[in-house]
């Protein structure tokens, strides 16, 4: 059962060739057997996860059941969750269970889909590599040397493992197309604003968005439609109707106008990962797509840009973690100062007290103006790029990162880390989606194909995505991790 | 030397809308401790705030009440500091691009004459919560409740020169908040708080002095003394050769000083930038148009009405107009009595001066509007006399009637205007007092308006207050001189 797609599980469960009881013990047995060694988990709730495969299975034997029921699937663990601990990967929130269900919690309960638990992720989403989490590093299934991208690392390595079908992860920078790509998987981060963010912890406010990570495109579609939508809790989710993202899977792409930014072919890109994403534009071509090169002319301001708003904005939302009425509070705080100091101290892990002390910095009078205003002015010329390019072409095709998963200790230069991101971080400063499709293996680690579309062109990108899958079998490949104990 | 003061003040109102600036929490005041916050009060991870449209409508009537810019657009901006009881380590606040720009308001002053103060800005902002540090044994308690209640921050220029005057904006702008509806006003519960900038200079001099700012002074009387005392403070200090330096001060009531809080150069940087979880405020013309249509008339309106329609004094005018509930009150009464003068005296002496002995709002008077309009409606028609009139309303006041006339019929307080009658006892009062009589009669002319004070009394008495005082003067004038 763990090598089917979420929409074959689907069909399977509507068909009764087993239950979503069965399909649930078996994933829960599977996670017990392999996880230790990859660590993607942080809580796995097995006796909710029973309890809602149960009421799943009774539903569908009341004729009540819908397209997501009874399908299991992992939550990113910065996704609130009541009754259940909600670390953000931070020593800072070991302790805190959450009182209340973020948006997209609720909505995939109501669905009738039964989460397994809670994946491991770089500390408050901030990490390329997911090396930054409190629970320690996740592995990636292809290559246990090897790490799995992030911040949605343990999504992403759950789901390539068979442990899951389906994981929600988010994505500020790259969080879920880069550790999509460096697992093999398929991870879409949709436009700004069309999943609520209520309930995801907040890292950068203007650039966090929740989306869902898969074995294909067609899986991304099935649970995109679940929890996309417009949430009065959230001022800055976009009312606009929710299409069935299934509905144009199936069109052709005869004529579609693929651009190649020129910008996301230079220096830095493995020479490997370029051969593999040239051969998957070729895909395109002999299903009738026209390719050509396109600017983007700022793309090299995105990382500076991106490194001045996200922590200006993480310095202020990380704010309210001090000690005083939730998370790890320091022993025996002498006053008020010590308190915040040693609790905040203690709490936060290196990367994001690293961001905190720039974004503070940065915000500071007399700096304020030099970086904040003048990286919300670059990012309007980076967004107006894109709406530039777009004119001309339907979609945009690039790499999803420079190079394949990297091992495991082998970044120690924050801004090496940081240059990881150069082809996914703009994507956010812009507010588009884009998708990340596995498109081949250098030295057997998968390269993600990444696929970006004007605001809200989800059901086009999806319907590339899938179009590219139907030809080839990347997707279908699957890591020997995991293999020889099945 | 002359020193002059130059003065400006930051009013925070607190809006009176049900729900909380972000949250759908109530902001209902004396709940038990943290009942009335919610996940987003508390400052939750994960959670977001929706903004309350009742504080943007609230906030753009006020700027259409002092005649203000509204602009279209303005932005909420996060103000970063810790505090245990700003639950989200930053205030939501408007920096940059407030809701109401420069506006005025007008004040009234000792001698009944007006000044205009003009209104930088006004900004939307969410309340803190508030530490307690009783009862909790060396540990500080939090309570919630108030956070996130929704605040208009009304920022004057510095236009008040006197601790007067500034007590006088501060009146104003209450009466406009109350005439609005926009907050209950209740300075005991800290629905307006206000932080005032204070500096002097010599008379004459254009540059200002470096100011000081009070925090936190929470009543007209100590806004007054507050600054009197830091005027006095300040001109000593620079007589004695000393500087002021630029400080953030705390009004102590007990001991009537103030007292230094922190300096410039430990002030917070507070690294203010727009909040991202909330879109920009547009606001577009047919909604500030609708906004403008519901506007009650206003003070300073009322006053000008009520002086150049109804003949009131300047004097008279300013003070029924001062607050929403007076204003009311007052034209009640006159609609029923038809006549704005008595009207106006009846609110400001018997009613005012019973209210205030007792300590009680004009909204607790325990005579209506209604009653009191007739009352005075019977005192304009000579149904009673003064005398009279002062015993219906006092029984009005305890209750022991339904209206005027009600209390009038049943005590036979009616005026005696019936000559005859008038006549019968004025001669029984002459003939009761001989001697006062023959003192009368021998005294000189201009001795005897005093005396006949005396006679006018015994009628009055023998009439039990209802005979005509008027008939009975110039009836007794005659009878005792013409004899």
């Amino acid at each position: 059962m763990h090598d089917k797609t979420l929409t074959e599980l689907a069909a399977a469960l509507a068909a009764g060739e087993f239950s979503s009881r069965e399909l649930t013990e078996s994933l829960l047995a599977r996670i017990d057997r392999l996880d230790g060694e990859l660590n993607s988990f942080i809580t796995v709730t097995a006796d909710a996860a029973l309890e809602a495969a149960d009421r799943a299975d009774a539903a569908r034997a009341a004729g009540k059941a819908g397209p997501l029921s009874g399908l299991p699937l992992a939550l990113k663990d910065i996704f609130c969750t009541r009754g259940v601990r909600t670390s953000c990967g931070s020593r800072m929130l070991d302790n805190f269970v959450s009182p209340y269900d973020a948006t997209v919690v609720e909505k995939l309960a109501a669905a009738g889909t039964v989460s397994l638990g809670k994946t491991n992720m770089d500390e408050f989403a901030m990490g390329s590599s997911n090396e930054n989490s409190h629970y320690g590093p996740v592995k990636n299934p292809w290559d246990l040397a090897a790490v799995p991208g992030g911040s949605s690392g343990g999504s992403a390595a759950a789901v390539a493992a068979g442990l899951v079908p389906a994981a929600l992860g988010t994505d500020t920078g790259g969080s879920i197309r880069q550790p999509a790509a460096f697992c093999g998987i398929t991870g879409l981060k949709p436009t700004y604003g069309r999943v609520s963010r209520y309930g995801m912890v907040a890292y950068a406010s203007s650039l966090d968005q929740g989306g869902p990570m898969a074995r294909t495109a067609e899986d991304c579609a099935l649970l995109l439609g679940a929890i996309a939508g417009h949430d009065l809790r959230d001022s800055t989710s976009v009312a606009r109707g929710v299409p069935d993202y299934r509905e144009e899977l199936e069109a052709s792409l005869s004529g579609l106008k693929i651009g190649l930014p020129r910008e996301y072919f230079g220096d830095g890109l493995a020479p490997e990962v370029e051969a593999a994403v040239r051969d998957a534009i070729k895909v395109y071509e002999s299903l009738g797509a026209e390719v050509r090169e396109v600017s983007l002319p700022h793309t090299e301001l995105a990382i500076p840009a991106y490194y001045v708003i996200a922590p200006a904005e993480a310095s202020s939302n990380l704010s309210r973690f001090d000690g005083v009425r939730f998370g790890h509070r320091c022993e025996n705080p002498a006053d008020l100062v010590d308190l915040y100091k040693r609790s905040r101290a203690e709490g936060f892990g290196e990367e994001v007290k690293r961001r905190i002390l720039i974004g503070t910095h940065t915000l500071s009078e007399g700096f304020f103006d030099a970086y904040y205003k003048k990286a919300q002015q670059v990012r309007r010329l980076i967004r107006q790029d894109f709406l530039d390019a777009f004119e001309d072409v339907d979609v945009l095709m690039g790499p999803a990162s420079p190079t394949p998963a990297f091992d495991l200790g082998t970044k120690k230069d924050p801004v090496s880390m940081y240059l990881q991101d150069i082809y996914t971080i703009a994507i956010n400063l812009a507010g588009i989606p884009g998708i990340s499709v596995p498109a081949g293996f250098v030295q057997d680690r998968p390269v993600g194909l990444q696929i970006l579309g004007p605001h809200f062109a989800e059901s086009r990108l999806l319907n590339v995505a899938h179009r590219f899958q139907q030809a080839t079998d990347w997707h279908r490949r699957q890591p020997a991790f995991g293999k020889e104990n099945a | 030397m002359q020193w002059e003061a130059v003065i400006g003040l930051e009013v925070h109102v607190q809006l009176a809308t049900q729900s909380k600036i972000f949250s759908g929490a109530s902001t209902a005041f004396g709940a038990e401790p943290n009942t009335q916050a919610c996940a987003v009060d508390l400052g939750l991870p994960g959670v977001l705030p929706v903004l309350n449209e009742g504080a943007v409508a609230m906030a753009v009537k006020f700027g259409l009440g002092i005649n203000a810019e509204i602009p279209e657009t303005s932005v909420f901006d996060r103000k970063n500091y810790f505090y245990p009881d700003l639950p989200k380590g930053y205030q939501t606040s408007q920096m940059y691009q407030p809701i109401v720009g420069p506006g005025e308001v007008e004040i009234t002053l000792d001698d009944g004459t007006t000044k205009r103060i003009r209104v930088h800005h006004a900004h939307l902002e969410e309340d803190a919560g508030k530490s307690l540090h009783e009862d909790f044994h060396g540990m500080t308690g939090i309570d919630l409740n108030r956070a996130g209640t929704p605040l208009l921050e009304i920022v004057s220029e510095p236009d008040l020169r006197s601790a007067r005057e500034a007590a006088a904006y501060l009146k104003a702008i209450h009466a406009i908040v109350t005439y609005l509806g926009i907050s209950d006003g209740n300075m005991a519960e800290g629905s307006m708080r206000c932080d005032v900038n204070v500096s002097v200079r010599p008379k004459g001099q254009e540059t200002l002095g470096t100011r000081a700012e009070i925090k936190n002074v929470n009543s007209f009387r100590f806004v007054e003394k507050a600054i009197a005392h830091e005027i006095e403070r300040q001109v000593e200090l620079i007589e004695d050769g000393g500087t002021v330096v630029q400080e953030t001060r705390l009004y102590d009531p007990e001991a009537d000083e103030t007292r230094s809080m922190r300096t410039k150069e430990e002030a917070n940087d507070y690294r203010y930038f727009p909040c991202p979880d909330l879109l920009p405020v547009v606001l577009d013309q047919a909604y500030v148009d609708h906004l403008r249509a519901t506007l009650p008339e206003l003070p300073a309106e009322k006053r000008a009405r009520f002086q150049d329609e109804l003949g009131l004094s300047a004097y008279d005018a300013s003070v029924l107009a001062s607050s929403r509930a007076m204003a009311e009150y007052f034209e009640a009464v006159k609609d029923v009595c038809g006549d704005a003068k008595l009207a106006a005296n009846w609110v400001q002496v018997e009613l005012a001066g019973r209210l205030n002995k007792e300590g009680l709002d004009i909204a607790d008077s325990p005579v209506t509007a209604e009653q009191l309009g007739g009352l005075v409606a019977r005192v304009k028609d000579e149904t009673i006399n003064g005398k009279a009139a002062k015993q219906v309303f006092a029984a009005l006041w305890d209750g022991e009637g339904e209206s005027a006339d009600a209390i009038i019929e049943a005590r036979g307080l009616k005026q005696v205007t019936d000559t005859g009658a008038i006549e019968a006892m004025i001669d029984q009062v002459i003939a009761d007092s001989p001697v006062q009589v023959a003192q009368y009669r021998e005294a000189a002319p201009e001795k005897r308006g005093k005396m006949i004070g005396y006679f006018v009394g015994q009628v009055m008495k023998a009439s039990r207050g209802t005979a005509n005082p008027q008939q009975v003067n110039a009836l007794l004038k005659d009878k005792l001189d013409n004899a």
